[in-house]
């Protein structure tokens, strides 16, 4: 996990060397500084020598100058390093999430990935700087009044080797038991945060039932559960404080008892104990800086914990060695075909699936909520891996194409789609960054959302918000069908991608895919048996199995249930979808 | 330094209305509310803090005074004694050594206190702040929602929440430690030497000068880093919930470069913070050095000319006050930056609780009622069934009820999300119980507004909506809601089990109700056929289930709430039209007496309707059974012989 963390120090590997050796350089400043003091004082005021006073006083400010220039150099690295740290860490996990495949996704949520890319990396970043202009520091200073004490005497000096191993045992233990805390409370801040998430997208839902005291509840649940945990952690923590100040109190004390025993049987000077003592001092004053570290380490790991693991997800899905890039055309096989979410679960969602359609072909998908429409267009484009099977194009299987050669050559309409903020053109482009604004319009004639979009202010350069919402459902939908065929792809996939579009539209966004673009193998989902009738083939789903396969007119004659679908929409008097 | 720090701009939320960034005004305001909160409920954990802060204060200045007196008074006798041949006796030594080691012993148990009790005030403060910023946000109304982004909101309750731990646990006891210590060291300075304190008083305000300039520098910067991080965390946010459609579209390494010109951004104005806020700690410590220095020649050069009574033993005693005066004040200076950066998150805070909530002047409320025995209609506590208005008339003190009906008038509603663009005009509506209302026409004619208008989710401009004629603004909005069932086309599941999703509807449902309502929506075969059933727990985005089938789980939930009146918003869009069939007859039955509104485009669900409104551009063009909007020719007919010709 360390090792993941630093190792996206990189280009600020030089400036992370160079930060503690400025810190080093103050460190000796400092300790020269008391010296000078001790100069002014004792050889300076006390002889009553003004021109020592002088000499030690001015010494002195050079020292202090050059300590700030060290201290100042610090700061300037430290802050380079640690944001530079904290720039890669973000970098490095964007990266791999952008290697994510669907399944990746599924896993995590994305309130809970906004914390680790912005919390949990500012915890690391002050970690980072916290030891590299401390950490270095105080271990020195600590070996150096130690090296001092014992040159002094080493009898006397052993109470501090006493002292601090039962500090070290002290903080291990406490460390021990809080970084699980801590660990538990950061997943609840994930909690805390999907609340608020929940809330604030669903709080139509949230206001239509009158459920805000309902939903504060269990917000407030959250945030009692962080309360609890994080008090538990950091009382922990408090106990870090106590523990030293009496490891360094019962130091000066035996130093006291002892040294003065010593004294009086002549084995030390009385100035020699005053060293000591001062000692005492420094000693007290890098174990607290290292004390502080260590809390800050110990809070920071967690999150080092929640950044590691994002950075070292592995993407379930791989290019393979030596990729196909031409997908030759739009013909698609399905050859015993079974999948499931997890795999191994044994809950397959498809199962011995197969099937050919040629390029160009139009296959309409229809079948009860729930059947696995979606998840089976999802293979064709290689969102998740089959589980048993395989999944051709261009008759070559997926697995072995680039999945960017492949799904930049099969557009996929999500259902759930969404749009991004920036202008309408800057949203088409998503199908092809480097489509002319002639290609953009002419997919949006085909999708038919040239017609409002005409109508907007400032037309094709109208801004969106974020999700779409200030266009309707229908227009969202017929913009993300714009947006696919601005790819120019060889095969189409529309995920219920109508629904929300009235039946005439829709009647003639279907006949523009026949008339403009004919070579495209299109694959319709719907709800409408309207939306599929005049598709070449028409597949009916059931529970994840093909139950029949043909043309409008095949199906009629020889499939009842597709025969029952298409009478429970034409029931009665003849329904406005179906005639 | 107030002054500056209110020209300090702050990283405001990029909200989409905001404009330009607000600044961070008048932050003793801010810092006065935030008091106020912590007071409000730890007032005697700070007494205590305040106690023990002293107590450990003076515990350790005690400590280093035994120190001095320890070799005067007890170990130069001994040594003397046993030099001159005589025995020396230990056990005044080693009563003093008890006696401090029974101070430093309250010492220690003063700062863990100390402590334990700063997690307590500074955690419950960061929870306290929590619940009161989400209660508040409930009661907001929608357009904050629509208008503040998602990300910026998150980031209210974790990032700016947790600066505020800086400032209470860390920076609060120092600056009291700090105090305490800095007054205990000026009274003895000036008891010792009054032109020397002084001269020390002067260096130290030309430290504190100079480390606020740079603390504004710093704090410029961070306020610069918490808005780009802001901008960031929006990009992530967005970008990240559409992560599916990136991939679809091979679109990662655009996103990849658009991410890294806010993150370089980012590191970037992080950098120049961190440097200067680095900064002050060497600035502050080595201009004490400078100041012992200038104070030490000051000092000799009065002193050994002797112009003043200073005697070389004062000035020495003095020289180590100097020492002890300037380290707690290089310690202040540190804060300054957190404290800034927490105002900054505090302000945000405040300023989403001083977010106006949703008006309710309503005062008529729904209550359950049961007909007594001469007809009239009373209130009773139990669920019967049959709901009233309680209506209290203010002019005489008067309540009359009104039996719950169903009956919704439109009376010339005009509205506009913003005043200068109507979206809907001159709606006229009159729906009354028991009626199958139904709304068509294309995306954008305003069909959802019309039910937004109905339960208040926006308010309108002009004209009038009655409910079993009373005006919907006396109505109490939770008791309008409740009134109301609603299915909304875009459905949201909450975290939690498939039972808990469904008991949202109705918090007292039992088992058998939530599973009957599931049946009823047609949903229980595949809840059944999860792993699972009831008890599987779905994400908060509703994990693999498609959308149909929440659009089933969300019809169980209004279908378990058994409202008075239902309003469908496209709820059966991705249902497949013969689960449709079996839905709505379903619903039909309960809804037999009671009125229903529903929006559709599939014509399908709408026929049976017993009035269906034609809406287009905002305006309700026709107006109808289907049957008679057929014999009209207009545009109802228009769409269903454009539909038969097409096919």
């Amino acid at each position: 996990m360390i090792r993941t963390i630093l190792s996206q120090v990189k280009q600020y590997a030089l400036a992370s060397v160079v930060t503690p050796l400025w810190m080093i350089g103050e460190m000796i400043m400092e300790m020269l500084i008391p010296i000078m003091m001790a100069n002014i004082i004792d050889r300076g005021i006390s002889a009553g020598d003004m021109s020592a006073v002088m000499k030690y006083g001015f010494c002195m400010i050079l020292m202090a100058a050059l300590g700030l220039l060290c201290g100042v150099m610090g700061a300037v690295f430290g802050a380079r390093a640690s944001t530079g740290l904290a720039c890669n860490l973000r970098d490095a996990m964007y990266l791999n999430i952008q290697k994510f495949s669907f399944s990746n996704i599924d896993k995590y949520s994305t309130a809970g990935l906004v914390t680790r890319m912005t919390t949990d990396v500012t915890n690391v970043q002050n970690a980072y700087q916290m030891v590299l202009r401390i950490c270095f520091r105080a271990p020195v200073t600590l070996v150096t009044a130690l090296f001092m004490a014992f040159s002094i005497n080493a009898r006397l000096s052993s109470v501090f080797l006493v002292a601090v191993a039962v500090l070290a045992v002290a903080l291990l233990l406490i460390m021990s038991r809080t970084i699980g805390l801590f660990q538990m409370g950061f997943r609840k801040y994930d909690d805390l945060n999907e609340e608020v998430e929940e809330d604030v997208t669903a709080i139509r839902t949230v206001k239509a039932f009158v459920r805000e005291e309902y939903v504060n509840n269990s917000f407030k649940r959250a945030a009692d559960n962080i309360y609890s945990l994080f008090v538990k952690a950091e009382l922990g923590l408090a106990f870090n404080a106590p523990i030293m100040m009496i490891c360094i109190y019962g130091c000066i004390l035996s130093l006291s008892w002892m040294g003065a025993k010593m004294i009086v049987s002549d084995e030390l000077t009385t100035g020699q104990l005053t060293s000591l003592f001062s000692y005492v001092l420094s000693i007290m004053m890098s174990l607290m800086m290292l004390s502080m570290i260590f809390v800050m380490i110990t809070m920071s790991l967690a999150s080092a914990r929640r950044v590691s693991e994002i950075i070292n997800e592995e993407p379930s899905m791989k290019d393979p060695e030596d990729p196909v890039t031409v997908v030759k055309d739009g013909s698609v096989d399905f050859e015993k075909v079974s999948f499931a979410y997890q795999k191994g679960s044994g809950n397959n969602v498809l199962s011995d699936v197969s099937f050919h359609a040629d390029s160009g072909e139009s296959i309409g998908i229809i079948g009860p909520t729930g059947s696995s429409k979606s998840s089976l267009v999802a293979l064709i484009s290689r969102l998740y891996d089959v589980t048993e099977g395989s999944v051709k194009v261009g008759g070559t299987d997926v697995r072995d194409y680039s999945m960017k050669a492949l799904r930049s050559r099969v557009s996929v309409v999500l259902q759930n789609n969404v749009l991004f903020s920036g202008t309408v053109l800057e949203n088409l482009r998503w199908g092809n960054p480097g489509a002319t604004e002639e290609e953009c319009r002419e997919a949006c004639r085909i999708a038919c959302a040239d017609e409002f979009i005409d109508k907007m202010e400032d037309g094709y350069e109208t801004h969106i918000e974020q999700g779409g919402t200030n266009v309707s459902g229908g227009q969202r939908q017929r913009l993300c069908i714009a947006r696919a065929l601005v790819g120019k792809p060889a095969v189409l996939i529309l995920d219920d991608s109508t629904s929300a579009v009235d039946t005439a539209t829709d009647q003639k966004i279907r006949e523009g895919f026949s008339q403009r673009i004919p070579g495209t193998t299109t694959f319709i989902i719907a709800q409408r048996l309207s939306s599929v009738k005049n598709c070449d083939r028409i597949m009916l789903l059931e529970e994840g199995r093909i139950s029949d396969i043909g043309s409008h007119d095949e199906l009629m004659e020889r499939c009842a249930v597709y025969r029952e679908i298409y009478e429970s929409q034409t029931a009665g008097s003849g329904d406005f979808d179906i005639v | 330094m107030s002054e500056k720090v209110r020209e300090v701009k702050m990283g405001g939320p990029r909200g989409r209305m905001l404009g330009p960034r607000p600044k961070l005004k008048d932050p003793g305001a801010i810092v006065k509310r935030l008091l106020k909160l912590v007071l409000q409920h730890y007032s005697l954990n700070l007494v205590l803090v305040f106690i023990c802060t002293i107590v450990a204060a003076l515990a350790n200045v005690r400590g280093t005074l035994f120190l001095r007196t320890l070799i005067d008074d007890y170990i130069t006798p001994l040594a003397e004694t046993a030099a001159n041949g005589g025995t020396p006796d230990f056990a005044p030594l080693l009563s003093a050594i008890g006696f401090i080691a029974v101070i430093y012993v309250i010492g220690a148990a003063a700062s863990f206190l100390n402590q334990v009790l700063m997690v307590f005030v500074g955690q419950g403060t960061m929870r306290n702040i929590r619940k009161m910023m989400f209660s508040h946000m409930q009661t907001l109304p929608i357009s904050y929602f629509d208008t503040h982004s998602h990300g910026d909101i998150m980031s209210m309750y974790t990032n700016d929440v947790d600066t505020l731990r800086q400032t209470i646990g860390m920076a609060m006891p120092q600056l009291l430690n700090s105090l305490v210590s800095v007054t205990a060291t000026f009274v003895s300075m000036l008891m010792l030497d009054v032109p020397l304190t002084v001269l020390s008083c002067v260096m130290v305000f030309l430290t504190m000068v100079l480390s606020t300039r740079l603390a504004k520098v710093s704090s410029r910067y961070y306020v610069a880093q918490q808005s780009d991080l802001g901008s960031l965390n929006g990009y992530i946010e967005e970008h990240l919930s559409g992560q599916k459609v990136v991939k679809v579209f091979c679109r990662e390494e655009a996103c990849i470069s658009e991410f890294r010109e806010r993150n370089d951004r980012l590191r970037d104005s992080a950098n120049r913070g961190n440097r200067y806020a680095n900064m002050l700690g060497p600035i502050t410590m080595q201009m004490g050095n400078v100041s012992f220095a200038v104070v030490a020649v000051a000092g000799a050069a009065l002193s050994i000319n002797g112009f003043t009574g200073l005697t070389i033993g004062t000035l020495v005693s003095f020289m180590t006050l100097n020492k002890s005066f300037n380290m707690p004040i290089s310690q202040i200076s540190t804060q300054f930056n957190s404290i800034i950066m927490s105002l900054a998150g505090a302000d945000r805070i405040f300023r989403l609780m001083d977010e106006k909530p949703e008006t309710d002047e309503g005062y008529v409320t729904l209550v359950n009622s049961r007909e007594g025995e001469d007809g009239e209609c009373r209130e009773c506590p139990e669920h019967t069934g049959h709901w009233a208005w309680k209506h209290p008339h203010q002019s005489d003190g008067t309540v009359s009820y009104v039996p719950l009906a169903g009956k919704v008038t439109l009376d010339d509603v005009d509205f506009g999300y913003t005043d200068d663009r109507m979206v809907l005009h001159n709606i006229k509506m009159y729906a009354k119980p028991g009626q199958k209302i139904a709304f068509v026409g294309s995306t954008g004619a305003g069909k959802t507004t019309i039910t937004n208008l109905i339960n208040r989710f926006y308010d309108i401009q002009d004209g009038k909506i009655r409910y079993d004629d009373i005006n919907i603004n006396k109505i109490k909005k939770a008791d309008l809601r409740r009134s109301l069932g609603i299915v909304l086309q875009d459905t949201h599941l909450f975290r939690g089990t498939v039972m808990d999703n469904i008991r949202f509807g109705k918090l007292d449902a039992t088992d058998e109700e939530c599973i009957a309502a599931a049946r009823l929506a047609n949903a229980d075969g595949f809840i059944r056929r999860l792993p699972q059933g009831y008890d599987t727990l779905l994400s908060h985005d509703g994990g693999n289930l498609s959308q149909g089938q929440r659009q089933l789980l969300a019809i169980a939930r209004a279908a378990v709430a058994d409202p008075p009146v239902l309003i469908l918003d496209e709820a059966t869009s991705s249902i497949d039209t013969h689960t449709e069939r079996l839905v709505q007859e379903g619903m039909d039955r309960i809804m037999s007496g009671r009125t229903t509104f529903v929006i559709a485009h599939r014509l399908s669900t709408v026929k049976n309707s017993d009035c269906i409104m034609v809406l287009e551009n905002g305006r309700i063009i026709e107006r109808g059974t289907h049957d008679e909007l057929i014999a009209g020719k207009g545009r109802y007919y228009q769409l269903y012989t454009g539909n038969a010709i097409a096919s």
